[in-house]
């Protein structure tokens, strides 16, 4: 009887074994692919990595030289537009969400943000193609910032509504009991509380829009040179990265790694930002 | 409660609020609209039906449009990838939940952020320099020669071997899509009560035990969601896909061969679509891929809150 526990309970430990082998196999295999991609990122861009970079134009291929500066100074305008497009909208619905939440547009409008959420992000490049390109008779950094903006609505309204319902009842309900009328409860007392957690919200859909390329390659289009006028064809670092990926000449595959890893850079660098902001208070 | 909004500036507050609300809901059916009147020349030329069904897709000469092979291609390349990274995603999960100390787990949450957040030119652009061309010189090459010498009948099936098609964009995708799986997991199985974990202990379960019989069966519906999350950013993917896949024209027949999903013809074409019928033909693709991308999407949702009501019913 207990050499039959024992060969039992040997057994049983033999396949706990195996199974926090097999785990920590494929928690190693799930993140293969990431470790690889970051390793060569940063190989292969650091070289092409200089102050020319950022501070001059890009030279046409054969011509050694010259940096991505439209690219990135269009990436700051392109989606910053797009971050002031999308800021009221996405704002009032989690505000809504979160504040009144008997609302009976409510149910509507958490499916819809969570649908929108999970859309392609090259429909929405559609949807400003058809929307803002087709009327304005012409590609345009306006009209990526459309798709952008479009892109960060469900995103702001969601992580809204969470920070929003993070906010203790009796914060609330100290400025209701003082005879403050609502909408001055919500602005002066509920949204400072939930600062830091709104502009985390805000930095993570900024970060999540500025790597986007398939919405802006009929929208924003791209360009070879600074253009700071928002109704021109803009570049951004995403399309300008896969231009030159598929382009056939070296220099530009080395600035494409350039480009990819200044654009990792930027969004672990929001990332980090956003996550010490959600940890202090203001 | 009702008195609060008797307040003049309540009742402009909430009025605000609400019509700036209405704007997403009107991005959201302005987007089934649009993109449905703006294929409706394709659609009504081919028949929604046809359209879907249609194997053809030839904006040069015959001027017919089938977007049946970017259906596949999609079908395909995504349910292969949620295939392939399912197990991988889920060990993670429970590797960060359960087994991992609190700092590793910490590094390894930030990881799948991470991972998340890198943007698809980025893993597309490894993809083009680095897995195709490792891909075609250690496998497809070696094995094209080896059926060129032993088994000439499997040629066509292998394809000519250039790195770029559905098995490259399989395996870029399949490690793109794994936080999405992964944190969803995680949160599903941190959401179990403790109870139930301390319960199983306390029969004498080994870790792994108390992970298969009080954690998992709970966490189950988180976990599919998680899944079919992963299965609508895998659908949507557009330009990682794009880069690799090889884009072609054709039914995809084999493996190694190239390939185009619905958001990489869309990418690829629209800018050199002259034609109306053409444009619209893509756009009619965009709407098709809208469609299947909400039936996915509202699946996912179903299943979480499922699951959400299962665990407030054990609580």
């Amino acid at each position: 009887m207990s050499r039959e526990r024992d060969l039992a309970l040997r057994r049983r430990y033999r396949v706990e074994r195996l199974m926090l082998a097999l785990v920590a196999l494929g928690t190693l295999l799930a993140f293969l692919v990431l470790f690889l991609v970051l390793v060569y990122a940063l190989f292969q861009g650091l070289g092409a990595l200089n102050l020319d970079f950022f501070l001059k134009d890009m030279r046409p291929p054969g011509e050694a030289g010259g940096g991505l500066r439209q690219a990135i100074v269009g990436t700051l305008i392109v989606d910053g537009l797009g971050l002031l497009l999308a800021l009221p909208f996405g704002l009032a619905a989690g505000i809504l969400l979160a504040e009144y939440p008997d609302h009976p547009l409510n149910p509507y409008l958490r499916l819809l943000s969570d649908t929108l959420n999970g859309m392609p992000a090259i429909l929405f490049g559609l949807l400003a193609f058809i929307l803002v390109v087709k009327p304005m008779g012409g590609f345009s950094g306006l009209s990526g910032a459309f798709a952008l903006g479009f892109l960060m609505i469900p995103i702001l309204a969601r992580s809204t509504e969470g920070v929003l319902s993070l906010v203790p009842k009796e914060v609330r309900e100290a400025g209701l009991a003082l005879g403050l009328p609502r909408w001055r409860v919500i602005l002066s007392l509920v949204l400072p509380t939930a600062r830091a957690g709104l502009i985390t919200g805000i930095l993570l859909a900024f970060a999540r829009a500025a790597g986007e390329a398939a919405p802006l390659l009929f929208t924003a289009f791209g360009s070879p040179l600074l253009e700071l006028n928002p109704l021109k064809p803009m570049d951004t670092l995403p399309l300008r990265l896969f231009a030159f990926a598929i382009s056939p000449y070296e220099d530009w595959h080395q600035k494409a790694w350039a480009a990819g890893l200044v654009l990792f850079g930027f969004i672990t660098l929001t990332s980090l930002l956003a996550r010490w902001a959600s940890r202090r208070r203001f | 409660m009702k008195r609060l909004y008797t307040h003049f500036g309540d009742r402009v507050f909430a009025l605000v609020l609400l019509l700036l609300a209405l704007g997403v809901v009107a991005l959201a059916l302005l987007m089934a609209y649009e993109l449905y009147r703006g294929g409706s020349l394709a659609l009504g030329r081919f028949g929604l039906l046809g359209f879907a069904l249609g194997k053809e897709w030839d904006p040069a000469l015959e001027k017919t449009f089938g977007a049946w092979p970017y259906i596949l291609g999609t079908l395909i390349v995504s349910l292969s990838a949620l295939f392939l990274s399912f197990f991988p995603a889920l060990a993670a999960a429970i590797f960060a939940a359960e087994y991992a100390p609190r700092w590793l787990a910490q590094i390894l949450n930030f990881l799948l952020d991470l991972m998340a957040a890198v943007p698809s030119v980025v893993y597309g652009l490894w993809g083009i320099f680095v897995l195709a061309p490792w891909l075609r010189d250690k496998l497809q090459l070696p094995l094209y020669l080896w059926a060129a010498e032993h088994a000439p009948g499997l040629l066509p099936l292998l394809g000519v071997p250039t790195g770029y098609g559905l098995m490259t964009a399989v395996l870029i995708l399949a490690s793109m899509i794994v936080p999405y799986t992964a944190a969803l997991a995680r949160d599903a199985i941190a959401l179990v009560p403790r109870e139930h974990r301390e319960a199983a202990y306390a029969l004498g379960a080994t870790r792994w035990e108390v992970m298969r019989l009080a954690i998992l069966p709970l966490a189950r519906g988180g976990i599919l969601a998680g899944a079919f999350l992963a299965l609508a950013r895998a659908v949507g993917e557009t330009m990682a896909v794009t880069m690799v896949i090889g884009n072609s024209h054709k039914l995809p027949y084999t493996l190694f061969g190239g390939a185009a999903t619905m958001p990489s013809v869309i990418a690829n074409e629209f800018t050199e679509a002259v034609e109306d019928l053409h444009l619209s033909a893509l756009i009619g693709v965009g709407f098709l891929l809208f469609l299947v991308s909400m039936a996915v999407n509202f699946t996912a949702a179903y299943v979480l809150r499922r699951q959400e009501r299962l665990v407030k019913g054990v609580l």
